[in-house]
């Protein structure tokens, strides 16, 4: 009696075709991420866009935002720095990654400090908050879901800049550092995003 | 023939046999075993498949004669609004996740998910969230005292959710518990697709890859895409409650058709997320006991894809009679007919399959069989359903409620007690009981037909869905008596099932690893498979490795 036990047995026809690779799981991970958190941006935006103009009561977009663009400039660009410390860690130049980190986690906190100063002045001067009207509504709720995964990114960006400055983050751990660093690409590109609904269409 | 060294023995030592329970229980919550996990979510979907059920029961007491008293109008809506809840929610997307979550390393030859301790907190969010949603009896009154479990209906349309109409705390558990639900469904997801795409065995491409783990990797996309949504809109809605935004306050502007709309970007692919692990599990099963090799193994691909990317655009032929003017109307119902069009290939390639088979009748055939004719009519009564002008006679009428659970109980439920049938030996390594198993059948579908054949015709007749009661003599009254015999057929042949799985679990006969002649590679290892699966990783040179393995002279590689 043959009892079939296991597939392993199976031979295989032919020489083993080129070395089995497969995509690498945190990447991987991160991609399907990014999709779900798209389809909730989306929703935030396709919200945004549908009240613009429909508010009931003052005051509009148009009178109280100002364009953010020392902010926008520090997070743009925090993006390139996080790929710079990913290459210099690939490179296993430690020192680079610590640096290119720290900048980039700088470059986070002015952008949300700006962002802290501009609710400040919106909720303080202004007298907007989320309950004033659609506008307030929809705005707040965007740009505070953006500044949600900015601050989870930021945390994460620490963290690992901790790490770095302990001097445990090795060559090794680049792939995992890659998947944070498509996180925060992902996070400035929302951004792209928010700030033309929010400053430029919406305005 | 030679034989490779088996390393069957090392199972027995890692068994939690002879352990103090406190160690197995301990060992289970703390589990991140893929097939505990997968365990833990279908035994958790049970439960709450038992409390909906006892929601519908309760509802069909209460439509059974017409001025009936049996419950108040206010505990009516909690019920329908409880059942379609938790039966989407807590037993549809549990369900089908577990069978993924067991089913899908075994398949691909894998030894768990890609990430296991994500595995188990999607779990443990879930069931949270499904306990969350129940706490609402206790804890929905509030300060205010007022309402008790969520009676807002499962689609929940503002402002009938705002807090001038929903005081208390019962919609804000309907809320949190979907929002808390809806993290748990994308986490796992998210497992499934990365477990596909980067831990297939030795020589499983994507294009040798067993149709179970293509329908999951179709349908965990489509979560992200659907259930995102929701997870937005549900926070919209918690701010509107708590916090005073106006996203569907029609007071300040907002608009309470955008709810619809974001509702239903997740409600109809919704759909589709429970149906397409119906269709996979068909997909093993009807081959099987066909002896024959799927038909159309490519075609069967291409129609799950595009069946995903069409259903993101039918949305709104769940509001035709909210009002789209004559362009949506007609892109919506053109979109949606359009999906009949894959999924006849699918019923096609099913029938192609069978064709000229040699047929055999195990309960997980039966059940298939029944599930192919009854998906069938339920999928001709969608058609139906998507001309705008027949919808606007009949939407929100019990044609729509016996339509809907035509697909998914007709055909999604069907398709799941064939795979328990199929997949039990594997998982317990015992066979269920055949007789049981067949009485199971029968009741359930001469229940099933009973209830929902005859539940389209009040429908058509003009009874509305979610009335708690009605007059006489409209001509309702004796097609309501007869769904509710129906309920009662159904849930008999259901504890018929229930105690079949708990009595051939300790008196069943042993199965053996691959008691029904099977090929895909969960029936190569012990049942119940050892915690790492496979004790050498397997190598695959065709669709159906395991036949190649039992036909070394025809194998299927030579016709790849």
């Amino acid at each position: 009696m043959t009892t079939i036990t296991t597939a392993s047995r199976i031979p295989i026809d032919g020489p083993v075709e080129t070395p089995w690779k497969l995509p690498y799981r945190g990447t991987i991970g991160m991609a399907c991420l990014i999709i779900a958190e798209s389809a909730i941006f989306i929703i935030f935006v396709v919200a945004y866009i549908y009240y613009i103009g429909k508010s009931l009561s003052g005051p509009t977009p148009a009178q109280v935002l100002e364009l953010p663009i020392f902010g926008t400039i520090c997070l743009l660009s925090s993006s390139i720095f996080v790929h710079f410390a990913v290459s210099s860690l690939r490179k296993e130049n430690y020192r680079g990654c610590t640096l290119n980190l720290a900048a980039t986690v700088l470059l986070g906190t002015i952008f949300l400090a700006t962002t802290a100063r501009e609710w400040y002045h919106l909720i303080h001067d202004e007298g907007l908050t989320i309950k004033t009207n659609l506008f307030g509504t929809t705005y707040y709720s965007l740009v505070g879901l953006h500044a949600t995964h900015v601050v989870v990114g930021l945390i994460m960006l620490s963290l690992v800049l901790c790490f770095s400055l302990a001097g445990l983050v090795k060559e090794e751990h680049s792939e995992k550092l890659e998947v944070l660093s498509l996180y925060w690409h992902f996070v400035d590109a929302v951004w792209v995003v928010v700030f033309l609904v929010v400053y430029v269409l919406g305005r | 023939m030679t034989t490779t060294p088996v390393l069957e023995a090392i199972d027995e030592t890692l068994e939690t046999q002879g352990q103090p329970p406190v160690n197995v229980i301990y060992e289970w919550l703390t589990t991140v075993d893929h097939k505990k996990i997968g365990l833990m979510y279908i035994v958790y979907a049970l439960l709450f498949l038992v409390v909906g059920g006892f929601e519908a029961i309760l509802m069909r007491i209460q439509l059974a004669i017409p001025n009936n008293h049996f419950v108040s109008p206010q505990v009516f809506n909690q019920l329908f609004t409880m059942h379609g809840t938790t039966m989407v929610f807590f037993m549809g997307m549990p369900i089908l996740f577990g069978m993924g979550n067991y089913l899908v390393p075994l398949m691909i030859g894998a030894r768990d998910m890609a990430f296991p301790r994500l595995n188990a907190f999607s779990f443990w969010i879930s069931a949270f969230a499904g306990i969350l949603l129940y706490y609402s009896y206790i804890g929905g009154s509030g300060l205010y005292a007022a309402g008790s479990a969520p009676d807002v209906g499962w689609f929940a349309y503002a402002p009938l959710t705002s807090k001038v109409f929903s005081p208390g705390h019962s919609t804000d558990y309907w809320t949190l518990a979907v929002l808390l639900s809806g993290v748990g469904s994308i986490g796992t997801a998210l497992n499934i697709v990365t477990t596909i795409l980067c831990m297939r065995c030795k020589g499983m491409k994507m294009s040798r890859m067993p149709l179970l783990p293509w329908l999951y990797l179709v349908m965990s996309g489509l979560v992200f895409v659907a259930v995102s949504p929701l997870t937005a809109a549900q926070v919209m809605l918690t701010l509107d409650r708590y916090l005073g935004s106006h996203f569907f306050d029609t007071q300040a502007g907002g608009s309470a058709i955008l709810w619809m709309h974001f509702f239903w970007i997740f409600g109809h692919p919704e759909v589709y997320v429970l149906v397409l692990p119906a269709f996979a599990f068909a997909n093993e099963i009807i081959p099987v006991f066909s002896r024959k090799a799927m038909f159309g193994y490519p075609a069967m691909v291409a129609a799950s894809v595009s069946i995903g990317f069409i259903s993101l655009s039918v949305w709104a032929h769940h509001m035709f009679t909210a009002g789209l003017g004559p362009a949506g109307n007609t892109f919506f119902v053109f979109a949606t007919m359009v999906i009949s069009v894959p999924t006849g290939i699918k019923i096609f390639n099913w029938l192609a399959t069978i064709w000229g088979g040699k047929i055999i009748f195990a309960p997980p055939m039966m059940f298939m069989v029944a599930f192919l004719f009854q998906f069938l009519i339920a999928g001709l009564t969608g058609i139906m359903l998507s001309a705008a002008p027949f919808n606007w006679q009949l939407s929100a009428s019990y044609f729509v409620v016996a339509h809907f659970h035509y697909v998914l109980v007709g055909a999604i439920v069907f398709s799941l007690f064939g795979a328990f049938y199929y997949w039990y030996p594997k998982v317990t390594g015992k066979m269920m009981d055949e007789t049981l198993a067949k009485w199971h059948f029968w009741l359930f579908l001469i229940g099933f037909h009973l209830t929902f054949d005859f539940m389209h015709v009040p429908g058509i007749l003009g009874m509305p869905r979610r009335i708690y009661t009605y007059e006489a003599g409209r001509g309702w009254d004796t097609l309501n008596f007869i769904v509710g015999i129906g309920a009662i057929f159904q849930a008999v042949g259901t504890l018929i099932l229930v105690y079949n799985m708990i009595h051939s679990y300790y008196k069943g006969k042993e199965a053996g690893h691959d008691p029904w002649d099977a090929w895909t590679l969960e029936w190569s290892v012990p049942s119940p498979p050892p915690s790492y699966n496979f004790a050498i990783e397997p190598t695959v040179n065709s669709r159906r490795p395991l036949w190649d393995l039992k036909h070394p002279e025809d194998p299927d590689s030579d016709y790849e």
